[in-house]
């Protein structure tokens, strides 16, 4: 423990760090580039995340880590764990109790309240990436909100499938400005972008770059005027704790074709349960 | 601007580009008034391209004055515009129709998509009215509209250009750059789209700037004619003067060099 800096990171790094935060704050929705550092975990990991987090985390901080939607998946339990010997800071699994949440792929269905940090990671940070190769004409485009492209491929997937085929990463624009691909949360999650009380930064490590949607800011998803946005939903509800519009996930629970719709989110799911909703196949 | 005006469309003067001691264009100038169609032929190196990716601006000239005088009637000079005007410019009111559909069309969406691009960039955000938008110009190009969701990699390439045209005269321009919109396509397809283009110019009034090297094409589209050669403007003036009385030397060759079949 004495071997590491608070948070593993140096000062020096978390300063750096901390302003590239700071101006993503200032300048929502915009990509600030950092100086991205090897962190004892492989890219993909959430490299991002934890070098946001590690920068942000103080003494008197709860940490939650939540691996879609989950608590305990090998992503959330080894970042916490992490955290747990670099910072000694408690951690928990409830929402509401969390100061510092990182999460990978999911914002949780408890709704965040003023005074929370919400941190995600983020594979690969420019909305524009597969619509324009070069780096150097995506950052024009951003300078100029050239952001026409990104309808032509909306225009694409609904005359290709009658909708727009989207799922994940669904691209918003930040403060009527900044076009920003919202790291790989469900479109389920994207309302809960808008507006919302908590401060949410996003971390990419290997493309070193740093966004941020600050508190009550405008996010609003992309959409055509005759083919609003619109989140999935599901014609039941979750197995486990009977609860009715949140991101559900499919479950196989059987070799023999069996399935079930459980809640995404393991800590809104537990909590339920224990106030004792019960759900059709719910113990 | 009205055609009261005796102001030209577009105004070029003494353009200059190099590429290192290679001279790529030296001192290029015409005049483009609006509703006219200007060839600039010459053989193949002699900077014709260059011209037009100058006036583009997908190459930075080295020296010279592009005065275009926009449809809200002021009169900007190209080179020195900032770079969110050129390019708003270049979407709005000009076209760029290029010579391998490969460079101007957006390969992996479809057809619908690649017309309704620019009303896009634009700030068009209804879905129906945009496919409504893509179906009237297909048709106007002479594609079918139930090719409307095909890939233009399902295209021939004379649908191809066509289709380039349709992508660009969608936002209206008032002018249109061409560079050899009829290469690479047989005598009876260029016929069509030739055709085709002649009618857009009388019929929008379209003023278009069209490189070609071919001089069958410059006698059928253009009203006027440079003539180059090393990048200079070697001979200029009427189309039919310049085909039936070249007076330059290298023009003399270029026009004898022709097969009359």
């Amino acid at each position: 423990m004495s071997a590491y800096n608070f948070a593993y990171l140096d000062e020096h790094t978390k300063r750096m760090i901390r302003r590239a935060i700071l101006k993503a704050v200032a300048v929502p929705g915009y990509q600030v580039p950092f100086g991205s550092r090897e962190m004892p975990l492989s890219y993909g990991w959430g490299t991002g995340g934890v070098q946001v987090t590690a920068s942000v985390i103080g003494p008197g901080d709860v940490l939650k880590v939540i691996d879609q939607g989950a608590d305990d998946t090998t992503n959330a339990v080894s970042i916490r764990k992490f955290f747990e010997r670099t910072t000694g800071v408690p951690t928990t699994t409830r929402t509401d109790l969390a100061t510092l949440i990182q999460s990978r792929h999911r914002i949780p269905e408890t709704p965040l309240h003023a005074g929370q940090i919400l941190v995600l990671q983020v594979p690969i940070p420019e909305p524009l990436r597969w619509l324009e190769p070069r780096e150097a004409e995506t950052r024009k485009m951003h300078a100029l909100e050239e952001y026409g492209v990104m309808h032509v491929r909306l225009y694409e997937d609904i005359t290709r499938h009658g909708r727009v085929a989207q799922t994940y990463e669904y691209p918003v624009l930040v403060n009527d400005r900044y076009l920003m691909r919202p790291s790989p949360i469900p479109k389920f999650d994207n309302p809960k972008l808008d507006m919302s009380p908590a401060l949410l930064l996003f971390g990419a490590g290997r493309e070193k770059r740093i966004y941020a949607v600050p508190p009550h800011t405008r996010v609003r998803s992309l959409d055509f005027e005759d083919h609003p946005f619109e989140v999935e939903h599901w014609d039941r509800p979750c197995a486990l704790c009977g609860a009715r519009g949140v991101f559900l996930d499919e479950i196989i629970v059987d070799d023999k074709g069996g399935r079930m719709f459980a809640c995404s989110d393991t800590d809104y799911c537990a909590r339920r349960q224990a106030e004792g909703a019960i759900g059709p196949n719910g113990a | 601007m009205s055609l009261g005006d005796d102001r030209p469309l577009l105004s070029v003067r003494r353009l200059v580009k190099r590429y290192g001691p290679q001279v790529a264009c030296l001192d290029v100038g015409f005049d483009l008034w609006l509703g006219e169609v200007l060839g600039v032929v010459g053989e193949s190196g002699s900077g014709k391209t260059t011209v037009l990716d100058c006036l583009s601006g997908r190459v930075a000239a080295d020296g010279g004055r592009v005065e275009y005088a926009t449809a809200v009637g002021d009169v900007v000079d190209v080179r020195r515009l900032d770079e969110p005007r050129r390019r708003r410019l270049l979407r709005t009111e000009w076209g760029v129709v290029h010579q391998n559909p490969r460079d101007g069309l957006r390969m992996g969406v479809t057809a619908g998509a690649n017309v309704g691009e620019r009303l896009m960039a634009l700030g068009a955000r209804h879905y129906g009215g945009i496919r409504d938008a893509a179906l009237s110009w297909l048709t106007q190009v002479e594609i079918a509209a139930d090719r409307v969701d095909d890939l233009p990699e399902t295209f021939s390439g004379g649908m191809q250009q066509r289709l380039q045209i349709a992508r660009n005269l969608v936002t209206r321009p008032r002018l249109v750059l061409m560079d050899e919109p009829t290469g690479g396509l047989d005598v009876s397809v260029q016929a069509r789209l030739l055709d085709l283009l002649r009618g857009f110019v009388a019929d929008l009034g379209l003023s278009a700037i069209i490189v070609t090297h071919d001089l069958a094409v410059a006698r059928l589209l253009a009203h006027r004619l440079l003539v180059m050669r090393a990048g200079e403007v070697v001979e200029s003036g009427l189309t039919d003067q310049v085909l039936d009385d070249p007076q330059h030397p290298y023009s003399q060759l270029l026009v004898s060099s022709v097969l009359h079949p």
